[in-house]
């Protein structure tokens, strides 16, 4: 494998682990199966696509994108929370309003950003690759994105959605607005999965409505590898886990893909995914059942 | 003080399996008092703690505690009035949250939540102090998960977690059913002395006559969704388990059969 697409890898699992990060508080904080995300990812992509080849400065694009993204989450989260519609089925009713949505944001299919500035074009410098450059500036957003969530999920309002997921009707006793906490839950969640996909479009020269297909496997297979590679219980541990199964999944399918042997194409990626989460989450019950005394 | 009056909750309304749970039921206890419930399966006395404590919406009637009247209003306005300890001991604790954490979540109860930091260093002499009380060892293991604790343990947790932070009332809903009986005698102690020294206005639910007589200030039996019996004072200090009974069956005009009063 090249250095070259080393570091494409480097920079395509960084932009997912904010994914990851997003899906971990859905799925893992708030027990919220949330696929609005395949919604987000784009929506994020189209808002700071739209932004900045209308002339927007891309630092406040990229800040508009997290705030659609935000706001998509809040409305999965009103049709569960208000209108008692079941979690998976108002985050799917969501994911398809959002691409009608999403094509109307960029009024055709792709918007390029070839010839435009972005966040990343800004902050270059000359004497260093671009290519190098951008995993850089990647790295220091997600690790900022880390710091903050760590802190704020030791606040009094962090451990309050946390309790919301992890035993609901304790938080509503101890006085906590469950449904509330679900709603701006989801706007954390979907909002840097906003900002994700507005980086990701920045990154790959332009939005399309199709990058946002299997957001959410890659998420959860991020989320999965992160905590079967370092198991912890700790929040800064599982944020961590979290961004670098995000970078060591992408990492590995950077490596499939570039391996003659096996014979995988780029068209692969989704179904090689989907067997790695399906592997991922089969493990457990064939040690389970490995373990299991045998009956005389 | 709580003042629920003239209570009505139908489940399943209309339909062959219509249960009226609570039937016209008033009950007033003021400040202070410690008030034990009895009655037989069915008798609606976990319907009366949820009612209470918001889990259930009443049909009609008014439940005031002090002066806010709250049969409308959802759970988590409430907290702030009502202090609850669940009869499941993994109800009440947060499994994935370590022990300061759930302590830290029920300080608060009440309270706006904003960002100022859940667990202060202030805060955890005060959490150890507390949880020394138990003497189970658990002062020295604040940053552990509380899923780690035992049934017992968490229980006796969640008791000292519903008196962190001042209520109008306590309802403890069969709090040492699921406990084995030296757990269960140990729990009911530290409800004692939390109540006594707290000075708790509490409601406290159990399957047990021995244990209804034995602690608090006064004795209410529940039948048919309506308080039948209403004991306190110098009449109740003499009560043996079976003049309680007797008054039952005379007040129900048949004889008791449900084990588990007599066994208790």
């Amino acid at each position: 494998m090249s250095l070259f697409s080393l570091f494409g890898a480097l920079e395509i699992g960084l932009i997912f682990g904010l994914v990851a990060l997003g899906v971990f508080i859905s799925f893992r904080l708030l027990k919220f199966p949330d696929l609005t995300v395949d919604g987000s990812f784009p929506l994020g992509g189209a808002v700071g696509a739209v932004c900045i080849a209308g002339g927007m400065d891309p630092f406040l694009a990229t800040v508009l994108a997290m705030l659609a993204g935000a706001v998509a989450g809040v409305f999965t989260a009103l049709l569960n929370v208000h209108l008692k519609i079941m979690d998976l089925l108002a985050s799917i009713l969501m994911m398809i309003a959002l691409y009608s949505i999403n094509l109307r944001i960029m009024g055709r299919p792709n918007v390029p950003l070839i010839m435009e500035p972005t966040v990343f074009s800004i902050l270059e410098v000359s004497w260093i690759d671009d290519y190098v450059m951008r995993p850089l500036i990647l790295i220091v957003v997600v690790i900022l994105v880390k710091l903050l969530l760590d802190a704020y999920f030791a606040t009094q309002q962090g451990l309050s959605i946390r309790a919301t997921g992890s035993n609901p009707r304790m938080a509503r006793a101890q006085g906590v607005n469950t449904g509330g906490m679900i709603i701006l839950g989801m706007a954390i969640s979907n909002g840097l999965v906003g900002l994700a996909g507005a980086l990701f479009a920045q990154t790959q020269g332009g939005a399309d409505i199709s990058m946002g297909i299997g957001t959410i496997v890659i998420g959860l297979a991020a989320v999965i590898v992160g905590e079967s590679i370092l198991p912890a219980r700790k929040m800064y541990l599982l944020t961590l886990a979290v961004i670098l199964g995000a970078v060591v999944y992408r990492f590995f399918i950077a490596l499939a893909l570039n391996s003659d042997f096996i014979g995988l194409k780029a068209q692969d990626l989704n179904l090689v995914t989907a067997l790695l989460v399906v592997f991922a989450l089969v493990i457990p019950l064939i040690k389970k059942r490995l373990s299991r005394p045998k009956r005389l | 003080m709580l003042k629920a009056s003239n209570l009505n909750i139908t489940f399943n309304a209309g339909t062959p399996i219509e249960t009226r749970a609570l039937q016209g039921l008033s009950v007033t206890i003021p400040s202070g008092q410690f008030v034990t419930v009895i009655g037989t399966n069915g008798a609606g006395k976990s319907t009366l703690l949820n009612a209470v404590s918001g889990d259930l919406d009443v049909d009609s009637g008014s439940i005031l505690i002090d002066e806010t009247e709250v049969a409308n209003q959802p759970v988590w306005k409430r907290a702030g009035l009502v202090a609850r300890v669940f009869q499941d001991p993994m109800a009440g604790t947060c499994e994935d949250l370590t022990i300061e954490e759930n302590m830290a979540l029920a300080q608060q109860r009440g309270n706006r939540r904003g960002l100022s930091w859940a667990v202060k260093a202030s805060q955890r002499d005060y959490y150890q102090e507390q949880l020394a009380r138990l003497n189970l060892g658990l002062e020295n293991r604040l940053t552990d998960r509380i899923g780690l604790l035992s049934g017992g343990q968490r229980q006796a947790v969640s008791l000292l977690m519903a008196a962190l932070q001042p209520s109008r009332i306590l309802l403890l809903d069969e709090h040492t059913a699921a406990l084995d009986p030296r757990t269960a005698d140990f729990v009911l102690e530290l409800t004692n002395t939390l109540v006594t020294e707290k000075q708790l206005t509490t409601m406290m639910v159990t399957h047990s006559m021995r244990q209804a007589l034995d602690i608090g200030d006064r004795t209410l039996m529940l039948h048919q969704g309506k308080v039948v019996l209403d004991v306190a004072g110098e009449e109740r200090k003499g009560m043996q388990i079976t003049d309680l009974l007797a008054m039952f069956e005379q007040v129900r005009g048949e004889e008791v059969t449900d084990d588990a009063l007599l066994l208790g």
